[in-house]
């Protein structure tokens, strides 16, 4: 059993939004701040992409073993659209301790909607790793705001991935007549 | 700090395929190839979102933000906040780095949490690079839609306990 989801393009609008954008932005670095500054920027984001990569398979690795350890079954009765409140917050916690960028985490929720999460689940857990993502906070955000700062922003955003999971279950039921993806 | 979570990360990767390969080994080969497959598509975007990030953020007013985020702007600078981080790019340290630089000048705290939390929510290049590609497309703008309010409620929520 190969996971179902629909084939990924490498390159669609999407992408080409962003690389207009980024290549725009380049230019005109190049010309404004001369080639010293454009090469210095290029460095530090090839490195930086360079040390992204081992996140980037993990997160796809997890993705495909999660799928097909998880009887469906199971992820539909935890997270399915049946789960109640209890979905939502598993699916909140589950989302807080993940480790990962958001080459980790998109894949996995991906993986967990073909799975059969439903889409508030699904939501709940995105915005719980964007919000309330330890690995997040520490790594990038503790560095320039300090603890103080942090942990409030934190504590202010614990209840948000679970009132938003909630509205996009309820909206996701009334968008229900036309085709779940 | 980096290196904690990609060993953190690999372990979890390690725990899993273990436990697939002693389950099912047929399973165990298809994953690695579905893993493989998903990478390689991801590969090119990802090279390009991060290559990217660094000129976008070169190219930010940054130095205007801070003076439209002060203390006294009220719901008019949580508003412009919440806009402006929603328009800032994606990459990892981007919107930190430009919401720090706005409380050291002077901004406001519960501005600066609703910027970093829609820089977090809807930085737009991350959206597409990252989320769009991964998730069926009506779940992820149901998952923005259903974002709007929450810079609004975190820095309401600021606003009323008077922290940090």
């Amino acid at each position: 059993m190969t996971p179902a989801r629909r084939p990924r393009r490498a390159f669609d609008w999407s992408a080409a939004v962003v690389a207009t954008l980024a290549i725009g932005s380049a230019i005109f670095v190049f010309f404004r701040d001369g080639q010293a500054r454009f090469l210095a920027i290029l460095t530090d984001d090839v490195w930086l992409f360079g040390s992204m990569l081992p996140k980037v398979l993990a997160g796809c690795l997890i993705g495909a073993f999660i799928t097909l350890l998880l009887p469906r079954e199971t992820i539909a009765k935890w997270v399915g659209a049946d789960s109640g409140i209890w979905g939502i917050l598993v699916a909140t916690v589950a989302g807080a301790i993940l480790p990962g960028g958001p080459m980790t985490i998109y894949p996995v929720a991906g993986a967990f909607l073909a799975a059969g999460a439903d889409a508030g689940a699904a939501c709940a857990f995105v915005i719980s790793w964007t919000l309330i993502g330890y690995t997040r906070a520490i790594v990038w955000e503790l560095p320039f705001f300090g603890l103080d700062f942090v942990v409030w922003r934190v504590l202010f955003s614990l209840p948000l991935p679970i009132l938003a999971g909630l509205a996009a279950r309820a909206a996701w039921r009334l968008m229900k007549p036309k085709v779940i993806a | 700090m980096n290196l904690a979570i990609d060993i953190a990360l690999w372990a979890i990767v390690v725990t899993l395929g273990v436990t697939l390969f002693l389950r099912d080994q047929p399973s165990f080969s298809d994953s690695l190839q579905f893993a493989r497959r998903e990478f390689l598509a991801l590969l090119p975007r990802i090279a390009i979102g991060m290559i990217g990030s660094g000129f976008i953020a070169e190219t930010l007013p940054s130095e205007l933000i801070p003076s439209l985020l002060g203390p006294e702007t009220g719901a008019t600078g949580l508003l412009l906040g919440s806009v402006a981080g929603a328009l800032t790019p994606g990459g990892p340290v981007v919107g930190f780095a430009i919401a720090t630089a706005a409380l050291k000048s002077g901004a406001g705290a519960p501005q600066v949490i609703a910027y970093s939390i829609a820089w977090a929510l809807f930085a737009l290049p991350r959206v597409l690079i990252y989320e769009i590609p991964s998730m069926p497309a009506r779940v992820v703008w149901l998952r923005v839609a259903v974002s709007l309010p929450l810079p609004f409620l975190a820095a309401w929520a600021a606003m009323m306990t008077g922290r940090p």
